[in-house]
């Protein structure tokens, strides 16, 4: 067992975990927040997509004892700043998710484009930016209508 | 689909690294970012004993240039790498390869160090450094070392490394009249390619580096001899058939792959237009 202390969506917590449990168990079983999805683990489907210290990564892919001193920020800690209320509200306008198994990761990873992205970014450049998080529903058009039209709503702002 | 029991450690140093994968054996093994190890941990294609973490040894992170060389730490993170400006500048095909190495979210854990050490034959980062004549840079208990890339790339997920040696960077020569290539054709994007082409032509010199053709990344000489003397582009594809190990797989058949490497080799070379 190892000890490790960290920030997750801006409180302070220290815990006690076995070196095998990866970032996406940790988030979902220890600090219950269970928005931070499993899908394949091993790094494919994008369904555990987190922040770890301002950049997207896999959450099954992040050793909880990797992220000892780091910054952590998950769907909920987005979601409950509002950070993310326009794409979510997007999401539901565009009917951009069925099952909303992968939404989580979707709006982290669509978040992470929409901070990064030039405002006159392409609807190309945001399917290449999702690329690694799988939707089994939608056909992704949906999506990417979202993200677009989250994109012009904040330029124009 | 969740990894087995392992114990962990984070050294401080280098040193402190290299004496404990010297004490441990192969019961242990070397993690910085993870992106590739970890998946075969969760699959439990791989259960180490322990694992020695040197993802945050601040020493295999620098990015520099100096007398004609740019070298790149082996701790490096892909992100980090292909937007440096200097990786931009003097090795833009590192920077437009990184491109093509799976999705943001991966390649902001994974390392450059970490791809290359893993030598997995459908990787980008190996075939850039055999086509840029890289040199790698190894440590270990009796001290440095410096393999050529030529020399690295062993086998199937195989390298030159000792069992107790730390790949801590990479030397690439720079010079300024050099042209590159870059192609690769996968059925999504982000998935390992089919096919792969990392091209260097240097004054008196092309290196061709192929991915997912083989054992290990590999460079096609006789193609590149014929291109280098000036021969028609033609007869290098021609002569493609005997550089390289074309393979079947689930993904394409060894005549498939033949034929998409020739597409490339037409596609990059011939961008570079007459030489």
């Amino acid at each position: 067992m190892t000890s490790i202390t960290l920030t997750v969506n801006g409180e302070p917590i220290t815990a006690t975990i076995p070196p095998r449990l990866h970032l996406a168990d940790f988030l979902r079983d220890h600090l219950g927040l269970t928005g931070t999805h499993l899908g394949c683990e091993h790094g494919v489907c994008g369904a555990c997509t987190v922040r770890l210290d301002g950049a997207i990564v896999r959450g099954c892919l992040v050793l909880a004892v990797q992220a000892d001193c780091c910054t952590v920020e998950t769907i909920e800690g987005l979601s409950d700043s509002g950070e993310v209320a326009d794409l979510q509200h997007a999401f539901a306008a565009r009917n951009a998710l069925q099952c909303g198994y992968c939404t989580p990761g979707m709006v982290m990873t669509a978040q992470d484009f929409l901070l990064h992205a030039p405002a006159d970014a392409s609807r190309a450049a945001i399917r290449e930016h999702l690329s690694g998080n799988y939707c089994r529903c939608t056909g992704y058009e949906a999506i990417v209508d979202a993200v677009e039209t989250t994109l012009n709503a904040r330029r124009t702002s | 689909m969740k990894a087995a029991a392992f114990d962990y450690i984070r050294p401080e140093t280098l040193g402190a690294a290299i004496t404990l994968l010297s004490k441990h054996g192969p019961d242990a093994k070397l993690i910085a970012g993870g992106q590739s190890l970890l998946p075969a941990l969760n699959l439990r294609l791989s259960a180490p004993g322990l694992l020695i973490d040197i993802g945050r040894l601040a020493e295999l992170r620098d990015i520099t240039l100096a007398d004609r060389t740019l070298h790149i730490g082996a701790g490096c993170t892909h992100a980090h790498v292909m937007n440096h400006p200097i990786v931009q500048r003097h090795a833009p095909l590192i920077a437009r390869a990184l491109t093509e190495v799976a999705h943001p979210a991966i390649r902001a854990r994974g390392t450059f160090g970490g791809s290359l050490a893993n030598a997995d034959p459908a990787a980008e980062l190996p075939a850039c450094a055999l086509a840029l004549d890289a040199v790698m840079h190894a440590q270990g208990p009796e001290g440095p070392r410096r393999i050529p890339a030529a020399h690295f790339f062993t086998s199937l997920f195989e390298t030159a490394l000792a069992p107790d040696e730390v790949l801590t960077g990479v030397d690439i020569p720079i010079q300024g009249d050099t042209q590159w290539g870059f192609a690769e054709l996968a059925r999504r994007t982000g998935d390992y390619a089919m096919v792969g082409l990392a091209a260097v032509a240097r004054p008196g010199t092309i290196r061709l580096g192929w991915f997912s053709v083989g054992q290990t990344a590999i460079l096609a000489h006789r193609a590149a001899a014929i291109l280098t003397e000036g021969g028609p582009l033609e007869a290098a594809c021609t002569a493609l058939a005997d550089d390289l190990p074309a393979h079947d797989d689930p993904q394409a058949s060894a005549a498939m792959r033949l034929h998409l490497a020739r597409v490339l080799l037409r596609r990059v070379v011939g961008a570079w237009g007459e030489r």
